[in-house]
């Protein structure tokens, strides 16, 4: 039977407040266990919940960036559950009225093909703490500094069919969400984790399978194979006359497989109610309206500009698009270089991005700014340097050498574009080498390469390649 | 609806209290007693009434994004039965 | 001096006929004389009293003295006071400690109030007699078998018996008004979000509502004034102007519209607490007030949504006693869960786990609608009922409780009937309306409390009209023999 892959996904994004969603610490990372978990986060008897207005904000920017309906009226309501890391014994989340409603999110999947992604729903909610496991005379220890820190999760409609478009989707979602500047996105600290929901079913039904959750997945990578993992085993429960259960799984990335984590499966009953500390979160149109004001130009809407106003391709600018910062950087330099921008594309995601990977670094800790590189551009474009010229001048400045300019005078690097000073080479390269002139002369066209090598040799590489040619192609056919 | 022993066993283990074995039947009752009275309430006509969460319909205020509360690690921790290492210990949570 | 109220001992201390000092002193000495039979206290703080007695006296040398400063008072060991035990009278927080004042600890300390001690309740505010508290059982002024009513039956005992001029409450479903009209004292429940529940140990947050127990409506006006107040801590927290709540005290009440609801003198009330009540409102008569019956037709439902509102708000409310953080833990806990049930199971009372239970059952899966949905909807046409009536008439009034207080031990075999008894109190707080209840006279030689409730945010009218009534009657002033001299 051919089967089809059902993937819907929940992502949780920290936002990047200075506080807690309804208490007044902070929300560092990396502080001393419980130095930032203050009364109203540790649960202690008597505080009680304040809502921070930059999580309401950062909620309707986001709903605002996939077109969602934004609720005039939401709900806090209490999920509760007893769990060491929870330390009021429920979680202040949203159920039934959400901040943010219906959505899209339109994913690129290839040169032509934009696939939309409906979003059901985002809501705000407070974060858990941490159990940490290491052997405290036999018992857990917990540290509740993320206790409060807050969360937008965001539902998407069951609409991906593969581990590909999950990953194209969150992928999306990711540049999506720093653009906006709501969350750092940095997946390691957790700032952005997913769960996954999976299910099969035979192709052409319309009705769903049994799914199963897979929870925390902290990276794009371990998505993919999370996702693959799953497919692969619902399929063989399937086909070998089984059935799916419904269930929350873990995937283990050092065994990479899914399991069933039955600890967490008894019998849920959340017991959502409205949270009575909390009134209802009423946002008007002018709230609304003035949010809109702020948003920034979004990576689909920075795609198609860049497509238009510089020619480039959709791969080309889908790549630059990916991160806000990639984006502002290729600008800078074309700006500032004022060369083709296929050659600052070109540079960008070919010698850079290079360098940049190999030392693991981004583009925001490049070691080549924007405004250096482009003054290496300008100085190809203005013919001052070749582009192979170029390239080891890039790794001088990558080195800390210094700049383009200074590179060049020190290594007198400065292309010779002089017609009287190349002549004399190409004169003395002919003299010297009279048996492969001869043989050009009879017709063995290929030793025009030759000829160029030899010019290029004599004069380090200085020449400028296009006068080079032309001059000696003249030469070859005068005498 | 009645309410069983199973039913006290079942939410007394939702809301993590250990209750006397003996007692168990007793708070079958009792429960049974106050829901039958509760139920009462079917008696009025609430079709399309709006519940009602709060005293009055206002909305909620928004606090400024600010730090302003510091480490009280120590004062909070004074009332814990049990820490280490700045940690709230608890028996091991097994995933 | 302990036959005095707030205002009067606020003008002695003004006059210098005695100081802060002596006059702490005096009632520490009353407490410990007479607490040993009433229970009222569960933490004395006989140090620190003394220390900010005499930092009291300095202000007032200092010409900084509010017209509360050096008046010594108790706090109802629900609200959380920094560096003092606060335990919520259950063996669950039996040794805690919180590092912080509530809003009205605050705000009392900062009139330079003097807080002789923490004063017993019903566990977690969880009941209307007393008896479950883990450090025993109030006992009533005017007769020791009795019960003082609760939750707050500490603090209207210690009022009754003038161990110590005024004292806190808390509100949820009548504990401040129920055991003042119990003890013979004055309490108001004001309009909901009026007083900030900041460090106020919660029970039902919706319902939830701090206010004044003292012996006139002029002292709880006097109290009100340095307890109301818009907090940022509480998102519940009305922000809207205080008035000064003495300003209409002395506002004659000739016109006032009183609103009898028919449903108050039905089955149920004890025809003696019903002559007295009768009494009462011919005296409002006598005064000027024009009587009217009005209706409340869905008032008998309101103790069902009640039952499952507050019990549901309180599941979850004290799930954070789960023992990991502060609190009570199990020994030697065998697991997680078990850690967890055992902590809780022996932590609460037996009240307290049984509401637990209740509002579990009405959230829980398949319930929802027809236990909780439904009481929310109940709660508005209650609430509705009373703004109809309330285009008509001015305030309403009734007796606060429909006996007089029973003999310890004679209803805690049966919670419901105990439940039951709650008919006059909890639609109130279902509403968020300010309720008042004032001495009204006695029955078999224990006293009846007025209920008078008004719309939103009227406090001072109530107490206006509370007052009215105090200057023309003695009822307020009795003191139970035992404890007069």
């Amino acid at each position: 039977m051919e089967w089809e892959t059902v993937i819907g996904l929940e992502v949780h994004v920290q936002l990047q407040t200075a506080s807690k969603i309804f208490s007044g610490a902070s929300t560092a990372y990396g502080a001393l266990p419980n130095t930032q978990a203050c009364g109203v986060d540790l649960g202690l008897p008597g505080v009680l919940p304040v809502l921070n207005a930059n999580t309401v904000h950062m909620a309707v920017k986001f709903g605002l960036s996939v077109d969602a309906e934004i609720a005039h009226r939401s709900v806090f309501a209490r999920k509760n559950y007893f769990y060491p890391d929870l330390p009021k014994g429920y979680q202040i989340s949203q159920f039934e009225l959400p901040i943010v409603g219906k959505g899209h999110l339109d994913i690129q999947l290839d040169e032509e093909t934009v696939k939309r992604i409906g979003i059901t729903r985002a809501h705000l909610e407070e974060d858990a703490g941490k159990s940490l496991h290491e052997d405290f005379q036999g018992m857990t220890g917990i540290d509740l500094n993320r206790a409060g820190t807050p969360l937008l999760e965001i539902v998407s409609e069951p609409d991906m069919r593969s581990a590909n478009e999950a990953v194209a989707y969150l992928k999306t979602l990711h540049a999506l969400v720093r653009y906006l500047e709501i969350s750092d996105g940095n997946m390691q600290e957790g700032s952005f984790r997913c769960d996954a929901n999976i299910s099969m079913r035979p192709k052409g039904q319309s009705k769903l399978g049994t799914r199963a959750e897979i929870k925390n997945i902290n990276s794009f990578r371990f998505v993919e194979k999370a996702i693959n993992y799953e497919v692969e085993r619902q399929i063989q429960v399937l086909e070998s006359g089984g059935s799916i259960v419904q269930e929350t799984r873990l995937y283990d990335s050092d065994r990479d497989e899914t399991r069933s984590m039955r600890s967490k499966e008894e019998a849920n009953d959340y017991r959502y109610f409205p949270d009575p500390d909390l009134l209802p979160l009423n946002i008007d149109d002018h709230f609304i309206g003035e949010i809109k004001k702020t948003l920034p130009e979004l990576p689909h809407e920075k795609r198609q500009r860049f497509e238009k106003a510089y020619g480039l391709s959709t791969y080309d600018a889908n790549n630059l698009v990916a991160s806000r910062e990639l984006a502002e950087y290729f600008e800078t330099v074309l700006k500032e270089s004022k060369a083709p921008a296929k050659l600052v594309v070109n540079w960008v995601m070919g010698e850079l991005s290079a360098a940049l990977n190999k030392e693991s670094l981004d583009i925001t800790t490049s070691k080549i700014t924007a405004s250096a590189l482009a003054q290496l551009l300008a100085r190809i474009n203005d013919n001052t340097i070749s582009g192979k010229i170029a390239k080891t001048i890039f790794e001088g400045m990558w080195l800390g050498e210094g700049d383009a300019d200074s590179i060049i005078e020190k290594q007198g690097l400065k292309q010779i574009t002089d017609t009287s000073a190349i002549e004399p080479i190409i004169d003395e390269v002919m003299a010297n080498n009279p048996q492969q002139l001869a043989q050009y002369r009879e017709g063995k066209d290929k030793l025009f390469g030759f000829f160029i090598g030899q010019v290029m040799k004599a004069c380090a590489g200085k020449a400028n390649p296009a006068q080079v040619n032309e001059l000696l192609r003249k030469k070859l056919q005068q005498d | 609806m009645s309410v069983t022993a199973e039913t006290i066993v079942s939410i007394a283990h939702l809301a993590r209290l250990a209750l006397d074995e003996k007692a168990i039947p007793h708070y079958a009752e009792d429960m049974n007693r106050i829901l039958h009275w509760v139920e009462q309430m079917n008696s009025a006509d609430t079709q399309g009434i709006e519940p009602m969460a709060h005293p009055r319909d206002l909305g909620q205020r928004l606090r400024p994004d600010e730090v302003t509360e510091s480490d009280q690690r120590e004062c909070f921790q004074a009332n814990a039965p049990q820490t280490e290492a700045g940690l709230y210990l608890v028996p091991q949570v097994i995933e | 001096m302990h036959q005095k109220t707030i205002a009067e001992l606020s003008q002695a201390l003004a006059q210098g006929t005695y100081s802060s000092e002596e006059l702490t002193k005096h009632y520490l000495q009353r407490i410990k004389q007479w607490d040993t039979s009433l229970n009222s206290f569960i933490t004395v703080c006989e140090e620190t009293a003394l220390a900010s007695a005499k930092s009291a006296d300095e202000a007032r040398r200092q010409g900084k003295a509010g017209p509360l400063t050096g008046i010594p008072m108790a706090q109802k060991d629900i609200f959380c006071t920094n560096g003092i035990k606060t335990t919520c009278a259950s063996k669950m927080l039996e040794n805690f400690t919180a590092p912080y004042d509530a809003m009205v600890v605050e705000k009392l300390n900062a009139q330079g109030m003097v807080m002789l001690g923490k004063t017993n309740m019903d566990e977690f505010a969880m009941g209307s007699s007393n008896e479950h508290s883990h450090f025993g059982p109030v006992k009533n002024p005017w007769n020791l078998d009795c019960v003082p009513g609760g939750s707050s039956g500490g603090s209207a005992a210690a009022v009754a018996a003038r161990l110590v001029p005024a004292a806190t409450g808390t509100d949820t479903g009548g504990s401040i008004r129920q055991p003042a009209a119990l003890c013979g004292i004055t309490g108001i429940k004001p309009t909901y979000g009026r007083v900030s529940r900041y460090g106020m140990i919660a029970f039902a947050s919706s319902l939830d509502q701090g206010g004044p127990m003292t012996q006139t409506a002029e002292d709880a006006a006097l109290l009100l004034n340095a307890m109301a107040g818009f907090d940022e801590r509480d998102s519940t927290s009305l922000d809207a102007p205080v008035p000064d709540f003495t300003a209409d005290l002395n506002q004659p009440i000739k016109g006032l519209r009183i609103g009898l609801p028919k449903e108050y003198f039905s089955a149920g009330l004890d025809p003696a607490v019903g002559d007295v009540i009768m009494a009462a409102i011919k005296e409002y008569e006598k005064l000027g007030a024009i009587i009217t019956e009005v209706s409340l037709p869905n008032n008998h439902l309101a103790g069902p949504a009640y039952y499952v509102i507050a019990p549901a708000e309180c599941s979850s409310n004290l799930a954070r006693f789960d023992g990991v953080r502060y609190g009570y833990r199990c020994k030697e806990p065998k697991n997680l869960e078990d850690l967890y049930k055992r902590s809780r199971g022996e932590g609460f009372g037996e009240e307290v786990k049984r509401r637990i239970m209740i509002g579990t059952y009405a959230l829980s899966s398949g319930y929802y609608d027809a236990y909780y949905l439904k009481a929310q909807q109940m709660r508005r046409l209650i609430s509705e009922d009373f703004k109809r009536v309330f285009e008509k008439v001015d305030v309403i009034m009734g007796p606060t409780y429909p006996s007089i207080a029973f003999k310890i031990g004679e209803h805690s075999k049966d919670p419901l009937e105990m439940y039951l008894s709650d008919f006059y109190t909890i639609a109130i707080n279902l509403a968020g309306l300010p309720g008042l209840s004032i001495p009204a006279g006695f029955a078999n030689s224990l006293p009846v409390g007025l209920q008078i409730v008004g719309p939103y945010l009227n406090d001072s009218k109530l107490l206006n009209v509370g007052h009215q009534f105090q200057q023309h009657t003695a009822w307020h002033q009795k003191i139970p023999s035992q404890f007069a001299k």
